[in-house]
């Protein structure tokens, strides 16, 4: 299993090089760079733009600025600066605790997802073509077809529009009201982070759970049909222990193996609901640095959610192997 | 024997023949279709699916005005009421002219109807001349307001936009796009998938080591960030808007490729091993002969299903992108690129008919999704109906 372990993880090196070669290219497919917009600026000079080029190092050929970027990562550790900002790349990317935002949002959505989808999923499994599994299914779909942008206007508009929070001095978007911004922490604030996390719950964790819940399902049938289970219930087990002595300890395991999947998702999949929702997370950094063509900042974040992204699959592996004691890696 | 006897039995044949149940041989296809019947969910979005794929067709026709005329005098217009009668009497669908005046109080615009003039809501009327198909050159729309003078007046079925443009027009036109790029993805990556899969399934050894490895490199890239990168780039090419279009599919269909081609890897890793191939092989069939004969047909219900299932994946994320600007371009227009103008709170609060087009994209997802659910268990021999 460590071997295992090892491997994968030396393998992820050559695949992040990859990726950041990919991204490399990308950008360069860009038309003008970051200085493009400056030059449209009449009051800045040809000295000026000339003399920030050569300190970005925007003047030199593509294949020697990437060599320069590589080098400096192997040698150094140092992954570029941000043009914008002009401080380091990753201390751009997760400025203002941006980093620690992104991860107690998506855990727990996460969290609040998987709490709620497992438990639907087995009782729709257990109580299968009766009127309750119907809507559960019919829901699960319907929030697998929501586009997360549409949910989030959706969501806005009712909340605003419709039932109208503002008169009850509730504020949506961003994390927390103006008032609340600059007090130190209090019960107040801490309920007022809540209200305003909750429709980012329900925008981010529904399609999620929607996807765990028939997945929930579709392997608990799966497993009521083995014949441990006959033989469990043959031997007079409670229909209660049956199910969730036998029957969910063994169904969990493909969803174990989605857990490590999701990982990815934790950092780069909810860019849009974060966008209209105001939340200050990584994705939104990398897209303002997207919009700006700030190089280095696109590949440190590329890299940065491909990581994840890989880590989150050998997670996977590992989670599937150490739960099924039938799949064992050399 | 004697001919009582001979009819006797006969009688006694037919009559056993008639009480056994008739036997019936059925194709592979007749009985995956009689399945797929049974799922009524299923049906309902195969039927929905038909009626998205016919309106996309004759867009011009369902539509009153083109995509791109704009009646700057009725910018961010209601939906038109439609109205029955006139003083308690009957009369017909009509509607007001409407104007657009400035609440003295709120300061915010307002229209209001002029109830002067009754435009009454004809189909099949002349409007803007269009091709039919790219074909037949016409002006017939399905309906139109006009009045007993022939006056006319714009009828916003969904409401106008800041540019006074009808939002239902723009929908319908829009589902062209829309309801293209699942199904174009699915022909860009499912040949890529179902080869370089079926090579690595098939031979195993080098070459799966190798196309595996490529495989994993496509997998490692993050998905939703490297297609914002490449819509950016696209965006700035200036390219024009069909050629954008055809970047972002082959961009959907380059990140997602490699998913399928490992799925469809472990399907024919699974029926290579069985029986059948084994007695194929061990009566000297030829590799084609074995993957064109045995493993292909296997396959391919799980096929269907996989595409029909990465359709509305398809559908959603490229909605997404046009979302935030890195989709398909002006003129051309989506569902998702339809809802960048509904972005913002204040907005959606005073015109929350922006927001129509968005339950198009989640009435198609799901007729796909239902279509996908119930093909999946047609196909799927071990399930219960």
């Amino acid at each position: 299993m460590l071997t295992f372990i090892v491997r994968r993880t030396l393998y992820m090196i050559p695949l992040l090089v990859v990726v950041s070669l990919i991204s490399f290219m990308l950008i360069e497919i860009m038309p003008g760079d970051y200085l493009t917009k400056l030059k449209t600026n009449p009051f800045v000079t040809q000295k000026t733009i000339a003399e920030m080029a050569k300190r970005y190092g925007l003047d030199k050929p593509p294949l020697t600025r990437y060599w320069f970027w590589f080098q400096g990562i192997i040698t150094r550790g140092d992954f570029g600066m941000s043009f914008e900002s002009r401080r380091p790349v990753f201390a751009t990317l997760f400025e203002s605790g941006r980093l620690m935002w992104t991860f107690i949002v998506s855990l727990t959505t996460m969290f609040i997802s998987w709490a709620v989808a497992i438990p639907l999923g087995i009782y729709s499994a257990t109580h299968k073509y009766k009127a309750s599994d119907h809507t559960l299914t019919f829901f699960g779909f319907l929030g697998l077809s929501f586009p997360s942008f549409f949910f989030a206007l959706v969501l806005l508009w009712l909340l605003v529009g419709v039932f109208n929070v503002g008169q009850h001095g509730l504020g949506v978007g961003g994390l927390f009201d103006n008032r609340f911004i600059d007090t130190p922490w209090s019960l107040a604030k801490f309920g007022n982070l809540l209200w305003h996390l909750w429709p980012a719950w329900l925008v981010i964790g529904t399609i999620g759970m929607a996807g765990l819940l028939r997945y929930m399902r579709a392997s608990v049938l799966d497993t009521l049909s083995l014949q441990y289970v006959q033989t469990a219930r043959a031997k007079g087990l409670s229909e209660k222990v049956v199910i969730y002595k036998h029957v969910v300890r063994n169904a969990i395991n493909p969803l174990v193996s989605l857990l490590g999947l999701s990982l990815p998702n934790l950092v780069a999949g909810s860019l849009i609901a974060a966008t209209i929702l105001n939340l200050p997370t990584v994705e939104r950094a990398f897209f303002t640095s997207l919009t700006a063509q700030d190089d280095y900042v696109i590949m440190g974040a590329l890299l940065f959610f491909s990581l994840f992204l890989l880590v989150g699959n050998l997670v996977a592996d590992i989670l599937l192997a150490w739960v099924d004691p039938r799949i064992r890696y050399n | 024997m004697a001919k009582r006897t001979l009819r006797r039995r006969q009688k006694k044949a037919d009559e056993q023949k008639a009480s056994q149940p008739r036997t019936v041989n059925r194709s592979q296809g007749q009985m995956i279709w009689r399945a797929f019947l049974r799922h009524r969910l299923g049906s309902v979005g195969m039927i929905l699916v038909a009626i998205f794929a016919v309106v996309a067709l004759f867009a011009e026709f369902f539509m009153p005005y083109p995509y791109a005329e704009q009646f700057r005098q009725y910018p961010f217009a209601p939906p038109s009421v439609v109205h029955w009668s006139e003083d308690g009497t009957f009369v017909g669908p009509f509607i007001y002219a409407t104007q657009r005046v400035v609440n003295q109080e709120t300061y915010q615009p307002v229209f209001v109807e002029n109830k002067a003039t009754r435009y009454y809501l004809r189909f099949f009327t002349h409007g803007s001349e269009y091709k039919l198909l790219g074909l037949f050159k016409t002006d017939i729309h399905l309906f139109g307001a006009r009045a007993e003078d022939g006056s006319t007046t714009p009828l916003f079925v969904f409401g106008s936009d800041n540019f006074g443009r009808d939002i239902f027009s723009r929908t319908l036109f829009g589902s062209r796009v829309s309801l293209a790029v699942g199904p174009l993805v699915v022909l860009f990556s499912f040949p890529l998938a179902i080869f370089l899969g079926g090579l690595s399934g098939y031979y195993g050894g080098g070459v799966d080591m190798i196309l595996q490895r490529i495989g994993e490199v496509f997998l490692a890239i993050p998905g939703f960030p490297i297609l914002l990168a490449a819509g950016a780039a696209l965006a700035g090419l200036g390219l024009s808007p069909v050629m954008v279009f055809l970047g972002i599919i082959i961009a959907l269909a380059l990140v997602s490729w490699a998913g399928t081609a490992r799925v469809i890897r472990g399907q024919i890793l699974a029926i290579r091993e069985m029986d059948f191939v084994n007695a194929a092989r061990a009566a000297g069939a030829s590799d084609v002969r074995v993957i064109l004969r045995h493993i292909i047909p296997n396959v391919t219900s799980y096929l269907v299903v996989s595409a029909t299932l990465t359709i509305p994946g398809m559908m959603l994320t490229e909605a997404g992108l046009s979302f935030l600007g890195y989709g398909i371009r002006e003129p051309m227009t989506s569902w998702g690129q339809l809802l960048n103008g509904a972005s913002n709170i204040a907005g959606i609060e005073s015109h929350p008919w922006q927001l129509i087009p968005g339950g198009f994209i989640v009435i198609s997802v799901l007729a796909f999704n239902f279509m996908g659910d119930a093909l999946r268990d047609a196909v799927d021999p071990f399930s219960i109906i």
